[in-house]
């Protein structure tokens, strides 16, 4: 079978077309770029309740991004929830007693775990679990606790 | 009532003979990819005739439906005052579902069709049992190089698809609508995952791309040799493809995304 130049050049063009548009896709439009797979440190907080955060939330200091949420687990001894974060290989310079809360951006935004950098001079590195943390707030039992110191102040 | 059960399990037997005939022929196109291997010339040509004659197609399509889902994304977003959302808004939906999805019916409708009447043709006209009768294999010189060019050329297309579409939600959103360029760029690609989104949609395509060629293939290979045969085989190929995506394109997001 004779096939001319032309087709294969136009075959050849449809296979690199659609590597361009892997590539645009990738790079451009999901999150390939910054995530750079497997560089940064893993570091863990405890907390007593994490409200709705999920898998792949941010986690930020002073309002940047540093990093990810890698694993969410249940510790069956202490029953609490294990956080495990992946922070960017370049932020490694975190005092070692910064503490780790749960906010929510906005009003009605999403979970994300706010870092607060403490005063010591070792820092963080793979493997070291902040001590101070604290849970997320939850709507539910704010009220409740409203409610409830409210009925008693009235009797 | 007899007679109903009767032709009820003769429509069912015969179901399963050519689900069972087609996964056969299906195993001996596997068995013949080496020999496309081989031979790359007689799958390039038709990659020429699956992948880059249906390129304008998907093309203008995947612009369209972008543009489309930048205009009424904006209409429901802007409610609540989410339109910096409608970057992501556009982008899940063309590379999770749109993307595979349209691609793979537009592919069927436009490759699927000509695979089908092609072979089924070849075989009305008796090349098929000419080839055999030189020691050709059919299998590997017409079916094979086919297959394997369905396969590669799906994804290729709906990458294409889902790429095109998002630059038309782009024009759309931020050179109509006037949405922030940056914040449309950003929020896409802090919520947009390699992993989960662009390699899922992917998976998706590969799937399609096989379970379409797969049955225009095979629906040529086994059409009554005749014009009316090969009318009624093509016919069946689009309506059965079209049924096997949605089906598959289920399944697939059952099991990806379920469990989110």
């Amino acid at each position: 079978m004779h096939i001319s130049r032309s087709i294969e050049i136009l075959v050849g063009f449809f296979v690199a077309i659609g590597f361009v548009a892997m590539f645009f896709l990738s790079m451009e439009v999901s999150n390939l770029s910054s995530s750079n797979g497997n560089g940064g440190y893993d570091i863990t907080a405890n907390f007593e309740n994490i409200g709705s955060l999920k898998v792949r939330a941010p986690v930020a200091m002073a309002g940047v991004n540093i990093g990810r949420v890698k694993a969410i687990d249940f510790d069956p001894e202490s029953f609490e929830a294990v956080v495990t974060m992946k922070i960017e290989a370049k932020y490694n310079q975190l005092p070692s007693d910064s503490n780790a809360s749960i906010l929510t951006a906005g009003l009605l935004g999403e979970q994300f775990v706010g870092l607060e950098p403490g005063g010591e001079d070792e820092v963080l590195v793979d493997g070291s679990e902040l001590e101070l943390t604290q849970s997320a707030l939850v709507l539910e039992q704010i009220i409740g606790q409203f409610l409830f110191s409210s009925d008693s102040e009235e009797e | 009532m007899l007679n109903y059960l009767q032709r009820l399990g003769a429509t069912s037997l015969s179901m399963f003979e050519r689900l069972g005939r087609g996964s056969v022929f299906f195993i001996n196109i596997l068995l013949s990819i080496p020999s496309v291997i081989v031979r790359p010339r007689l799958l390039i040509a038709q990659m020429y005739s699956v992948g880059v004659l249906s390129f304008s197609l998907i093309i203008i399509s995947g612009l369209f439906v972008g543009m489309v889902l930048a205009l009424q994304g904006f209409y429901t977003l802007s409610d609540f005052g989410a339109e910096g959302m409608l970057g992501v808004m556009v982008a899940a939906s063309l590379i999770r579902e749109l993307g595979p999805v349209v691609t793979a019916l537009l592919f069927a409708g436009r490759a699927g069709s000509a695979l089908t009447a092609e072979i089924g043709l070849m075989k009305a006209t008796e090349q098929l049992s000419g080839m055999e009768m030189m020691a050709v294999d059919p299998v590997k010189r017409i079916m094979a190089p086919r297959f394997l060019a369905g396969l590669i050329s799906m994804p290729i297309l709906a990458t294409l698809f889902s790429a095109v579409g998002i630059l038309g939600g782009y024009f759309i959103g931020v050179g109509l609508l006037g949405i922030d360029e940056g914040g449309f760029w950003s929020q896409m690609q802090a919520k947009i995952d390699f992993d989960e989104d662009v390699i899922n949609g992917l998976i998706k395509s590969v799937v399609f791309g096989w379970v379409v060629t797969w049955i225009a293939i095979f629906e040529g290979y086994d059409a009554i040799p005749t014009s009316e045969g090969v009318g009624r085989a093509t016919t069946r190929t689009v309506v059965h493809s079209a049924f096997a995506i949605l089906l598959l394109d289920f399944i697939l997001t059952a099991l990806m995304f379920g469990d989110i």
